[in-house]
């Protein structure tokens, strides 16, 4: 699709004075309210001149042109050759527009196609996702139905996680040799999903680590996470009773380069010694990096990550891997709190409808019905 | 009131933000762009203290002369050294801070990057040894896949790219899909304990 380019005002000549015979017209001028936008935008659309892939081969771009009923012609853009549609982003809602095409071969222009008067508008609704709509609302429902179920005392079963069962022996374990706990809570900022899960388990870790009175050191790489961790931490020390122990410095703000905040937390590793190292959050090239450094020293190391491309890395250097949706499911299962597991059960019906759908797709699509891709898909 | 704020402030910023995905209607379409202003404006202040927490911890540990406290005084006065340099004589090429910045931070940052080429030798090392049948088999999809990629491999049979594309096209993509359809749902669920107030560790809530 061609982007607007808006030239200057020009004015559309009714017939070229030129020697050689104009281009074959666009047939089929469609202009039409751009679908599922926020106004101010119309789409132009044609069928290519018969110069354009065949004929003469004239051809050299399609000219686009705009005007409200009564008013004169002005030239709006252009598209190449080939191009079939365009994107009039500069439109006002409410007012009719005609738009003409016309091709061009580099000399002179075709004679005019015009379509009918159109008005751009804003919609209330993306029809195009309407899928993600109905799929969030069944697991909206599935949560929900679950937290209810756990606040009548259903007892919910969750199946164990190594990685998360590991937690209470790795802050145990720092305090047995009394060395601290690091936890980084990976590189990216609080606009982020895994960093906001990171946030909530490390709630957890500080109140066992403040229960054991072990030190905890939180190197970040965004000051808006050092702020968010120390408040989590502070909270975390005041709950456990020891609003005392808490130190503001050890939460401390590195930098916000990937791999000046790689060199600063391996510089960390090697002069504090933690005896156990945790990664959770959003974590790229610097993951292996990090998590070798802590490997040499000797740490227990648990991770966790939604990076696809770095679980590996954790996976092989690590002693435990949370992979994925185990991040997210990370703070209710350290809680225990009936409510947070209510949610992870609800989760658990989502991913087997999900599985559901995979298996039917493949089976309808092997049976010929293509028209479920359609459905699946997002606009 | 101290914890209510908050989860009142957490349910209509997330509630407005997964309506604007589905309504492009003003006012909801301008909203995300207003949202994300107002995180700059935020980030902006966090960055004082960012930059501010560096400095206390740093000036502390020099301070009181504690072990590599040295460290400290090279990290103020780069700190120092690049912040003058790029208010005082501005960032553009032929300035001093463009002189440190491509002569200092760009080698200093490629060295780190560099030493990742060793991490994943020494750590394909530990995953690669076959002790266990999953590591085996690990051994064996990493071989197929390296061959595949080299020129060696082609040399040696011609069917080793191809092979080797297989494995990273059905068998990897699968098992790539299978965790990021259970990412998306573990951020669905955790989003939607976060807005609906469920999930409030961030505010010591039990």
């Amino acid at each position: 699709m061609a982007t607007a380019v808006v030239s200057s005002t020009l004015s559309v000549p009714n017939r070229d004075s030129v020697a050689s015979e104009p281009p074959v017209p666009p047939r089929e001028v469609v202009a039409r309210d751009k679908p599922n936008d926020s106004g101010g935008s119309i789409l132009v659309s044609w069928e290519r001149s018969a110069d354009d892939g065949g004929g003469r081969e004239s051809v050299t771009e399609y000219r686009i042109f705009r005007s409200t009923p009564g008013g004169t012609f002005e030239s709006i853009g252009s598209a190449r050759k080939g191009v079939e549609e365009f994107a009039d982003v500069q439109t006002i809602d409410g007012t009719e527009y005609l738009y003409v095409v016309r091709a061009f071969d580099g000399v002179s222009l075709s004679p005019p196609s015009t379509s009918e008067v159109v008005v751009s508008s804003a919609q209330w609704f993306h029809t195009g996702r309407t899928n993600i709509l109905v799929g969030g609302v069944v697991l909206s429902f599935f949560v929900l139905w679950f937290i209810r179920k756990a606040k009548r005392g259903e007892e919910l079963y969750i199946r164990p996680i190594a990685g998360l069962e590991a937690v209470d022996e790795a802050v145990g374990r720092a305090t047995e040799m009394g060395r601290p706990i690091m936890y980084i809570p990976g590189i990216m900022d609080m606009d982020n999903i895994q960093t906001i899960a990171s946030m909530v388990i490390l709630g957890r870790v500080a109140r066992k680590a403040a229960e054991y009175e072990t030190p905890l050191l939180v190197p970040t790489s965004r000051s808006i996470v050092m702020s968010a961790a120390q408040e989590t931490v502070k909270e975390a020390y005041l709950d456990a009773g020891r609003p005392d122990a808490y130190d503001s410095d050890k939460i401390m703000y590195l930098t916000d380069d990937q791999f000046g905040y790689a060199a600063g937390v391996d510089g960390l590793m090697l002069r504090e010694k933690p005896a156990t190292i945790f990664y959770m959050g959003c974590f790229y090239a610097e993951s292996l990096i990090l998590a070798e450094t802590g490997h040499s020293t000797g740490a227990i190391q648990i991770a966790g990550t939604a990076m696809p491309s770095q679980l590996p890395f954790f996976v092989t250097a690590c002693d435990y891997t949370l992979i994925g949706e185990e991040l997210f499911a990370a703070s209710a299962y350290l809680s225990k709190e009936p409510l947070l597991l209510g949610s992870l059960k609800g989760q658990d019906w989502g991913k087997a409808i999900f599985i559901a759908l995979l298996v039917g797709g493949i089976v309808l699509v092997s049976l010929g019905f293509t028209r479920i891709i359609e459905w699946l898909a997002t606009g | 009131m101290q914890r209510q704020i908050p989860l009142v402030i957490t349910f209509l910023a997330g509630t407005v933000m997964i309506m604007q995905y589905f309504i492009p209607h003003w006012p909801f379409s301008a909203l995300q762009q207003l949202f994300n202003r107002w995180y700059l404006v935020i980030a902006v202040f966090a960055m004082i203290l960012g930059i501010g927490n560096l400095v206390k911890v740093h000036w502390q540990r020099l301070y009181r002369r504690k072990s590599g406290w040295w460290y400290s005084v090279v990290l103020l006065l780069a700190l120092g050294v690049m912040g003058i340099a790029g208010i005082g004589g501005g960032i553009e090429r032929g300035t001093f801070f463009y002189y440190l910045y491509w002569n200092m931070y760009i080698p200093m940052s490629s060295t780190m990057f560099a030493l990742l080429a060793f991490f994943v030798a020494s750590a394909s090392y530990r995953a690669f040894r076959a002790r266990t049948t999953e590591a085996s088999l690990l051994l064996g999809a990493a071989i197929l896949v390296m061959l595949g990629r080299v020129p060696l491999g082609n040399y040696l049979w011609d069917k080793f790219p191809l092979v080797g594309e297989w494995i990273m096209d059905y068998p990897n993509m699968a098992g790539q899909r299978a965790i990021m359809i259970g990412i998306a749902l573990g951020v669905v669920s955790t989003s939607l304990r976060i807005i609906l107030g469920i999930e409030r560790t961030y505010l010591a809530g039990k």
